[in-house]
């Protein structure tokens, strides 16, 4: 099979996916998570070398689990190996930001239709001071509590009753209306609720239950963004098993590494130094206080919404630091220069019904030097705060150039 | 040597490859000229260009 065949191959598997939202279960069931191991977001990473944030935030999971009682206790946990750590990607899931995931927190569960394989995510906290972006205090606990006891198991049996709910369809109407599903999720996560909520009414013993799930859903407009993610998994993972294709089937960060796996070369991790967010920030704070690139959210442009879909959203293009409509075009043809394709199903209105461009060529961003670009939210440096602003990142070049030697190595090696 | 002295005796019309400076200044006289977005692949880096030649669309994997 040549490489044309390969990428097409893999294009298609990748942009025919259809993701269906099926249930809502704690991790240890879902994922088959251990007790003792906390995942995070990005390539694989060592307790030594994550940054402050992305530590606050596993110590903070540490503690809501009840292994210690404070962050002392934890952080001698984690260094004597009594807790293991591990990337989402490698247990089936995926998460924003620091993308926490323990035993006991409600993954959602996003099945692929066509293939058969699942994808997972927990249920997004909502904004402000929140696990995600670093925060750490009691308010973050006790909401994990309630997502954990009364949220997590009213999703779950709600999402069972509906038979599942078709994402692909609900998120090819969202980009329809404004959304690019990474930095505005507003239309999807209003479309989300309006299938989900006849169902949880149906299902609930409590309205008091139900009132609290849907005064926090109406209450976030980023609730959706965990759902693309889970759902863009769901379709890029399958690629991953394509012998000799140079289309990239994940990007995701840590904080302190940008990783990158490709079809042809399987579960092979290419990672270089994150860069740091550019943007707007939150009253108060400046780009000095902005912590470097993390989240497993970049799946989102890997599947070509996000950035890649940045012209379908002019509502969000100044709140992530572009100047206007035409930049926010100039910024989708861009993409364009580094992609296989145009998706079938994901079509943009502003650009008379193109399809986002999808499936990122190793090949193409090592010949132009264009690197990906991604919308993102901005976590504070500073241990505890929790999200400054809103912005957008480069993924590094290096990733490319190393996935591309590899590559090529393969070639010489047949 | 004529050739040139009559090329440049008629009315010039540039298409500018590459580096885009060239074009703003001959627009800037007045020159009509077509600008084409080009760089060398992989920035020129000769390392880097012949991974990509070993990486063609119709190369076998």
């Amino acid at each position: 099979m040549s490489i044309r065949e390969a990428n097409e191959r893999a294009l298609v598997r990748l942009t025919s996916a259809q993701p269906v939202l099926v249930d809502c279960r704690p991790a240890r069931e879902a994922l088959g998570l251990d007790e003792r191991t906390v995942l995070h977001s990005g390539p694989p990473l060592l307790w030594g070398q994550a940054c402050p944030t992305v530590q606050a935030a596993i110590l903070c999971a540490i503690r809501y689990e009840g292994w210690a009682a404070d962050d002392d206790a934890a952080r001698r946990l984690v260094e004597r190996g009594r807790v293991t750590l591990g990337p989402c990607h490698h247990a089936g899931a995926v998460g924003p930001m620091t993308g926490i995931i323990t035993a006991s927190m409600p993954v959602f569960v996003v099945e692929n239709r066509p293939g058969g394989n699942r994808a997972h995510a927990t249920v997004n906290e909502g904004l402000g001071k929140v696990l995600r972006f670093g925060a750490n205090d009691a308010s973050v606990i006790a909401r994990l509590d309630w997502l954990a006891r009364e949220a997590g198991p009213l999703l779950g049996a709600a999402l069972r009753s509906s038979g599942g709910l078709d994402l692909r369809a609900l998120m090819a109407q969202a980009l329809r209306m404004g959304d690019e599903m990474h930095q505005r999720n507003i239309a999807a996560s209003a479309l989300l609720a309006r299938a989900l909520m006849p169902h949880l009414a149906r299902v609930a013993a409590d309205t008091g239950a139900v009132a609290r799930v849907a005064d926090f859903m109406a209450g976030n407009d980023q609730f959706f963004l965990n759902l693309a993610m889970a759902a863009a998994k769901a379709a890029a993972d399958p690629c991953l098993e394509i012998a000799g294709s140079t289309m990239v089937a994940t990007m995701a960060r840590n904080g302190t590494d940008f990783g990158i796996r490709v079809a042809g070369l399987g579960e092979r991790w290419f990672t270089a130094p994150v860069n740091t967010p550019e943007g707007l920030y939150f009253p108060g704070f400046t780009a000095a206080d902005a912590n470097p690139d993390m989240g497993d959210s970049a799946i989102v442009e890997t599947v070509g919404l996000g950035a890649f879909a940045m012209a379908a959203s002019p509502a969000v293009v100044r709140f992530v630091g572009a100047g206007g409509l035409r930049d926010a075009v100039r910024v989708t043809e861009e993409m364009a220069e580094i992609t296989l394709g145009e998706h079938p199903h994901f079509r943009i209105p502003t650009l008379d019904e193109r399809g986002t461009p999808v499936g990122i060529d190793i090949r193409k961003v090592v010949e132009t030097g264009i690197t990906p670009l991604i919308n993102t939210g901005i976590a504070g440096r500073a241990p505890g705060t929790g999200q400054i602003g809103a912005g957008v990142v480069r993924a590094p070049l290096a990733c490319f150039e190393q996935a591309l030697a590899a590559a090529a190595a393969g070639r010489v090696a047949t | 040597m004529d050739e040139i002295r009559d090329l440049f005796g008629r009315e010039i019309r540039v298409i500018n490859v590459g580096l885009e400076s060239f074009a703003v200044v001959l627009e800037s006289l007045g020159v009509p000229v077509i600008h084409v977005q080009w760089v060398p692949p992989a920035g020129g880096d000769p390392a880097r260009a012949r991974l990509l030649a070993l990486l063609d669309d119709e190369d076998g994997a």
